[in-house]
């Protein structure tokens, strides 16, 4: 009896250790650091445009769950929702020299590039479908992306819990061949539950930074003046790691 | 010569505080999502094939739910514990310790050597044997050591989505995404009913000379 009140001692004292370093600065500093040698280590391992495994169309998911926001009701997104979409704007400003303001149908009529993909829920589950759209690269090339640019902001309709949702990457992923803005799921519209009219791809990365309901994309020199200054609504909120490839 | 050498001891109670911290922040990361499943992909409890308890807060890293702070520790602690058991290999090879002490010889194998082995346990007999470990210990290490531990490594990396592109061929192997973090978990459990056996077993056989053995090296014996 001694010896399990021993262990259920130790494992406390072990518990309260752990949250007192991730208190203090150095341990912040070494937690956060951690998520980043992951990252280095991967891209070490890893070329810039390697793919996501992409599968046949028989091995898509029955239904594709929805997470987060799955029915926005603030603002003008109810409105948006009646009207089919028909004056949803996707703007490209920031740091480039030839700002962007994009109709869906513009949208559509862009190169297309279409990938069936798993998507990795950081809560564990997974869900395959197929998604359609331009490729990021190429939206960031027609409106001329400034070289002082470092990271592309994902705007979004969706206001959660009183924050607005928003996500970021840096310049690799956000020119790896398969971000793309989807706007359509499985070969149909995208569903409001999954980010209609338009949701980000990010493929080698968790599902918190593939930006749903997408009214703006913002190339900036430094995340620190966005949001909370830690590059995504999750992020900001809950700390949850910036580079979400692991 | 000392009972058990520098690198054995270091790693062990660096390994010891990895796991630890690894198992309880993965209790944390568990609790965010109960279901395991088989294949590529599942998000459902109809697709599930275990649905897994809710671990209460005192077991769990931080000692409250958050899952981003388990992953930080987990994702910090994967470093020492990979490194760590790189290490270990490295210096059990070296050293010759596994070649020594770890390999079963096959006599050892023959049913009736291993039902001597394990009746010898139940009398609580551990000095039976002629090498360092009896047969039962050799397995046992031999499988944390190959298996258990190897195989979390090998079962995270495949969960990783960034890793995937260039480690897709270990997904296929194991199944599959979520067959990967099914095997993680299991694997994980494997881990701990070891852990469970090996410190009633220090308990049972001397624990005060068994862990300033492996604190200070011990005298070969």
């Amino acid at each position: 009896m001694k010896r399990r009140n021993f262990l259920v001692a130790a494992g406390a004292a072990l518990v309260a250790g752990c949250n007192r370093i991730a208190e203090t600065n150095a341990g912040k500093a070494v937690l956060d650091a951690a998520d980043s040698w992951h990252k280095n280590a991967q891209r070490l391992l890893t070329s810039r445009d390697a793919l996501a495994p992409e599968y046949p169309a028989s091995a898509i998911s029955p239904f594709f769950r929805g997470n987060g926001s799955t029915d926005p009701q603030n603002g003008d997104y109810p409105r948006h929702v009646e009207e089919g979409f028909a004056n949803w704007r996707l703007e490209v400003t920031g740091l480039v020299a030839n700002p962007l303001s994009l109709s869906l149908e513009n949208i559509r009529r862009l190169p297309q590039r279409t990938q069936i993909t798993r998507h990795d829920c950081v809560e564990g589950w997974s869900a395959i479908g197929q998604w359609t759209g331009p490729q990021l690269s190429v939206l960031l090339d027609a409106a001329e992306l400034r070289d002082d640019a470092r990271f592309v902001i994902f705007r979004c309709a969706d206001n959660l819990n009183g924050g607005d949702y928003y996500e970021s990457v840096d310049l690799i992923d956000a020119y790896h061949p398969q971000t793309i803005i989807a706007h359509s799921l499985n070969g149909q519209a995208l569903p409001v539950r999954n980010g209609a009219p338009l949701r980000m791809r990010i493929e080698r990365q968790l599902g918190y930074k593939h930006a749903k309901y997408l009214t703006g994309i913002e190339a900036v020199a430094s995340l620190d003046d966005v949001g909370l200054g830690k590059g995504g609504y999750w992020e900001d909120r809950a700390g949850y790691q910036w580079y979400a490839g692991i | 010569m000392k009972r058990h050498a520098l690198s054995t001891r270091l790693w062990h109670w660096l390994n010891l505080l990895c796991v630890v911290v690894l198992f309880m922040s993965g209790l944390t990361i568990s609790n965010a999502h109960r279901r395991l499943y088989w294949g590529d992909w599942g998000f459902e409890a109809s697709q599930a094939w275990l649905m897994v308890p809710r671990f209460p807060d005192w077991m769990t890293i931080p000692g409250y739910y958050s899952l981003a702070v388990a992953r930080d520790w987990h994702i910090l602690m994967a470093w020492p514990f990979a490194l760590g058991l790189l290490f270990m290999w490295i210096a059990m090879m070296v050293n010759r310790h596994f070649k020594r002490d770890i390999v079963t010889k096959r006599r050892e194998w023959r049913p009736s050597a291993i039902w001597r082995d394990v009746v010898e346990h139940l009398k609580l007999n551990f000095d039976h044997h002629e090498g360092k470990y009896n047969f039962l210990q050799k397995l046992a290490y031999g499988l944390v050591l190959g298996v258990f531990l190897p195989m979390m490594i090998f079962t995270g990396i495949s969960i990783s989505p960034g890793m995937e592109p260039t480690f897709g061929w270990l997904v296929d192997l194991l199944g599959g995404r979520q067959s990967a973090r099914s095997l993680h978990f299991i694997f994980a459990f494997a881990i701990a009913g070891f852990f469970i056996v090996h410190v009633l077993l220090v308990i049972l056989s001397g624990p005060i000379r068994q862990m300033q053995d492996m604190i200070t090296g011990g005298r070969k014996a």
